[in-house]
């Protein structure tokens, strides 16, 4: 067989196809806060929370009321969003203006009282959700047995980040919510409702992190804990990209799922360190990120 | 850099909110750190605080005419503060022994403290036997299993099973590290042979990568030297892999809560080694039932282990006749165990307590007759079997000639 420094090529696709499924998930939560800190400024350490929340509601779907997988793509992200929404009128409204440290505390406290009401309802073992039927067995890709689940993972992942990103880039709403960004004072005098502009950028930043929470909710085990350590690499891939930016947070999640793939196969106790070591390395050539703007 | 602060000053405030009350001196103190919310908080946890008060209840909650205290604390998985709460209530708190529940590295810290307080520490939760090996103090016992006994049971029953080559998925740290060392000792002593590892950092979000490389190696045996949702998670990677078709998968850790979690789908045919199971006999069914009815699961080894070991020290110090730490940990070593969990176990001059374990495959779901009917016993060890032979490494206690 082939090798590339002592490798067999088929290992090295394979952990390829591997990384790209963990960079969906990468990509769709850091699309997410990059949408949100863009329009809002605020750092949003809630995010894991409301990934964790979105696996809970498709879990708890399923067992009381029967609902789906399928449903629970579309409902489970609704509920989580109208949730954050509720989050954002009630609470992120008033640290607006102050500095970005309260509402980062805000948020960070917000995923402790989340995690911890989880952990004393429903335990920290966990539950199994299964894979829907349609979507069980293997594809052969000649270099190894791809589960059909994770590539649904990574095709479902790539239709919403890029629609998400045509969406704010391409269109009229886009073109609205880029002008909040830059002055929402003035935005606010040709009669737009900035405020409810914001409070949905945040309940759909947030449904992005639900919609996640359900997609990786038949691969892994569903517990309090599950976004917790997802959402420290997360934030790494939104510094990396470029704080705020669209496609940066794409790109740079896809790829970082990637790196951290190969990584696994060369070193892999550095697996879970091989994100900060490249966002160490970004910060010292380009502060911006890749994608960031100066 | 402020998320960092922001996290200590958090896991600061939160441990000196946990406690704070000093006892009277009439009062005997028993001291239970654990992982309450973490990761471990389902395997011993807040249910094992339920079980330490069960068995204080039912031994009539006072010994030699003093009144029986419980405090309890956090450690949030974190050696350092798992150590400075030992010493803290040890200085101000009067404290007459400790439990400690999940987490050798957190144990490892805590051990170091028992020996400088003399107070007795009971291991419960945690694996690694270098706890009664270069660990080892004249005041830890350790209660309910440890690496070298999960792998003689495990790794024995697979070799025998004809699993002759092994490769392990390990926790990259000390308890994951132990646990591999035991097991890969155990394979090649029966004439099977170690392919190889690959060592995962704590906590990964996913497991396919290093299942892939497993499988690449052609091993016949998957050596799981992980444990709680790390555990659960790969096994079901290896599942929808289809790793399992190929490999047979071994459990070197597991609690009936993952195997609950994971289903009996994705867990039939697991070989397993506990100390304990609820459906043994009528006392374990009893205990398995009371402890039910009040957190409506049944209890893992942990937490039968704690429950256990509260009315161990307290048969000690009642047979002693005092809370002087060297007395009791003196009956301690000299008394024989009888209760739910152990039959005729005994603690040895390094601090293992010897006690039967047991071999368990996990049912199919067609077998599995009614809610948690998890096992079936493969084999029960003897204590002196499945703990081995002194090793000589603990200072205290020195290899037979």
């Amino acid at each position: 067989m082939t090798s590339v420094l002592g490798i067999p090529v088929a290992v090295i696709l394979g952990q390829l196809t591997l990384g790209l499924v963990n960079g969906s998930f990468y990509a769709m939560l850091s699309l997410g806060l990059a949408v949100i800190f863009g329009l809002l400024r605020v750092v949003n350490f809630a995010h894991g929370a409301f990934y964790t929340l979105g696996a809970f509601a498709a879990l708890l779907g399923l067992q009381w009321l029967g609902i789906n997988y399928w449903l629970a793509l579309i409902l489970a992200p609704l509920a989580v969003g109208v949730v954050g929404i509720v989050v954002e009128r009630l609470l992120l409204r008033r640290v607006y203006g102050l500095d970005p440290l309260y509402g980062l505390l805000l948020t960070f406290g917000l995923a402790l009282v989340c995690e911890g009401s989880l952990t004393q309802v429903f335990g920290a073992s966990g539950a199994s959700y299964p894979v829907p039927p349609a979507l069980t067995g293997a594809v052969n890709l000649g270099f190894m047995f791809l589960p059909l689940y994770r590539a649904w993972v990574i095709a479902i992942s790539l239709a919403v980040c890029f629609s998400t990103w045509f969406v704010i880039e391409r269109t009229r709403l886009g073109a609205t919510l880029r002008a909040a960004t830059e002055n929402a004072p003035l935005l606010q005098a040709f009669g737009v409702n900035v405020p409810l502009l914001v409070a949905a950028t945040y309940g759909g930043g947030v449904a992005l992190a639900a919609l996640a929470g359900v997609l990786a909710s038949p691969i892994v085990l569903v517990n309090a804990h599950m976004g917790s350590s997802l959402v420290i690499v997360v934030f790494a891939v939104v510094v990396i990209g470029g704080m705020g930016s669209i496609l940066g947070s794409i790109v740079s999640g896809l790829v970082l799922g990637v790196v951290e793939g190969l990584t696994k196969v060369v070193y892999p106790e550095a697996s879970n360190v091989v994100v900060f070591l490249v966002m160490a390395l970004v910060l010292v050539l380009r502060p911006t990120g890749l994608f960031g703007k100066e | 850099m402020k998320l960092r602060m922001l996290t200590i000053t958090t896991a600061a405030v939160l441990a000196a909110a946990a406690s704070g009350r000093t006892p009277a001196a009439n009062e005997v103190v028993i001291g239970d750190i654990d992982d309450m919310s973490g990761v471990y908080a389902d395997v011993e946890g807040a249910a094992g605080v339920e079980a330490i008060r069960m068995a204080i209840a039912d031994f009539g909650g006072t010994v030699l005419g003093r009144k029986i205290t419980v405090l309890t604390a956090d450690h949030q998985n974190k050696p350092d503060i798992g150590a400075t709460k030992f010493r803290e209530w040890a200085d101000q708190n009067g404290l007459n022994v400790l439990l400690g529940g999940s987490n050798t590295g957190v144990n490892i810290a805590m051990s170091k403290v028992a020996g400088v307080k003399k107070v007795p520490f009971f291991v419960i939760g945690a694996a690694g036997a270098s706890l009664t090996n270069e660990d080892c103090t004249a005041y830890t016992v350790h209660y309910v299993y440890d690496t070298t006994s999960l792998a003689n049971g495990t790794a024995t029953a697979m070799v025998a099973a004809g699993g002759k080559t092994w490769f392990y998925l390990t926790a990259d740290y000390a308890f994951g590290t132990q646990l591999q060392n035991a097991a890969s000792k155990v394979v090649e002593a029966h004439g099977g042979k170690n392919l190889g590892a690959v060592r995962v950092p704590l906590g990964a979000a996913d497991f396919s990568s290093f299942l892939l490389q497993a499988q690449a190696s052609g091993a016949q045996v998957l050596g799981l030297s992980n444990a709680g949702a790390d555990f659960s998670n790969s096994l079901k990677a290896a599942n929808e892999f289809g790793i399992t078709k190929t490999m047979r998968p071994a459990a070197l850790l597991a609690f009936d809560t993952d195997i609950n979690s994971l289903g009996l789908q994705t867990a039939q045919g697991l070989y397993l080694t506990t100390g304990f199971y609820w459906d043994l006999n009528p006392d374990t069914r009893a205990f398995g039932k009371r402890f039910f009815a009040k957190i409506n699961r049944m209890p893992t080894m942990d937490q039968a282990g704690v429950y256990s070991a509260t009315l161990t020290y307290l048969k000690a110090v009642k047979a002693a006749g005092t809370t002087d730490s060297d007395k009791v940990m003196a009956e301690l070593k000299r008394m024989r165990i009888n209760d739910m969990f152990a039959r005729d176990g005994y603690i040895r001059a390094d601090g293992v307590m010897v006690h039967e374990m047991y071999v368990m495959q996990v049912k199919t779901p067609q077998e599995s007759k009614y809610p948690w009917d998890f096992y079936k016993v493969v084999r029960r060890m003897p204590g002196e079997e499945a703990f081995g032979p002194i090793t000589g490494l603990c200072p205290l206690a020195p290899a037979p000639k």
